[in-house]
């Protein structure tokens, strides 16, 4: 009973959230209810028992990429009730569609059963009596090493191409130039000069 | 009652529905339309995990861990991008995206 009343919440609120996200007149609303939905995912994943990915999820999702959501969308001096302006030009289209695509997923997963005859576990089953993330970490740093690593660098070169995208070289910024203070001499920036003395220059 | 794979299956297709009627609802917004593609990506992982708990299979979690650095390197992508566009010409309006067009 426990479990399906926390399944409920879990996903009501994730639901809920995410319907405000794409409904919100305030973008910065819209990220807030986009970190709700996200925690609250990970309350499911936690009730599916996947709580390395849950973590993560939060990590990730919560302490990253909405945060990042969020500086931009502060950042930007951008008028957002002009762009909210004919939101319901695509009103029609985009509910037919969404109900169309929603109807369709529900009878595919309604549906839809795994044969009783076929073996219940394919590949990799999940070990019992070790914890979620050892289990996870034993086959992500053997099997799928080269997966991992591929996601390394698929994050190296989102990294990569963020710096190189937003960095920007304004004219008017003094910046140090190691060259130029190495070829510096003395003889072109101090004249030494014959002071008599009691009298100026 | 006990909660199966079904109801996870319809709350991700419920999250994805949303996040496709989200890019048609704020046509012009890139922000929100990043936002929709952040929840279409959940609602994937959310199948990939029920899946792989419900079969018993460990694969369908480390594939979550992968689209879930994918969606993270799409987010800083996107955001950086939209922030060049945004100092280039002043807004954030999917219309005014039309350089390309030739």
């Amino acid at each position: 009973m426990i479990p399906a009343l926390f399944f409920y919440l879990f996903a009501g609120v994730c639901v809920a959230s995410a319907v405000m996200v794409v409904a919100s007149r305030n973008p910065v609303h819209s990220v807030l209810f986009l970190i709700l939905a996200f925690v609250n995912a990970a309350g499911l994943f936690v009730l599916m028992g996947a709580e390395f990915l849950a973590m993560i999820l939060v990590v990730v999702y919560v302490g990253a990429v909405a945060v990042l959501f969020l500086f931009v969308v502060m950042m930007l001096d951008v008028d957002f009730r002009e762009l909210r302006r004919g939101v319901g030009n695509y009103l029609p289209i985009g509910a037919l569609i969404g109900v169309v695509l929603l109807v369709e997923l529900l009878l595919i997963a309604g549906a839809w059963a795994i044969g009783p005859g076929l073996p219940k576990t394919t590949g990799l089953p999940i070990p019992t009596g070790i914890t979620n993330a050892e289990a996870l970490g034993l086959v992500l740093y053997t099997r799928y090493v080269y997966f991992f690593q591929a996601a390394g660098l698929v994050l190296l070169v989102a990294m990569i191409g963020a710096i190189v995208l937003t960095l920007r070289h304004k004219p008017g910024v003094k910046r140090q130039s190691i060259p130029d203070q190495l070829l510096r001499r003395k003889e072109a920036i101090i004249e030494l000069r014959n002071v008599r003395p009691g009298q100026g220059l | 009652m006990t909660i199966g794979l079904g109801h996870y299956l319809a709350v991700a297709a419920i999250l994805f529905t949303i996040g496709i009627f989200g890019i048609f609802l704020n046509r012009r917004n890139v922000i929100i339309i990043l936002m929709s593609v952040e929840l279409i990506l959940l609602a994937v992982n959310i199948n990939m995990v029920a899946f792989s708990t419900h079969l018993g299979d460990l694969v369908g979690q480390v594939f979550a861990l992968l689209i879930l650095t994918v969606a993270a390197a799409e987010a800083a992508i996107g955001l950086a991008i939209l922030v060049v566009f945004f100092r280039n010409r002043g807004s954030i309006a999917v219309e005014d995206i039309n350089l390309m067009k030739g």
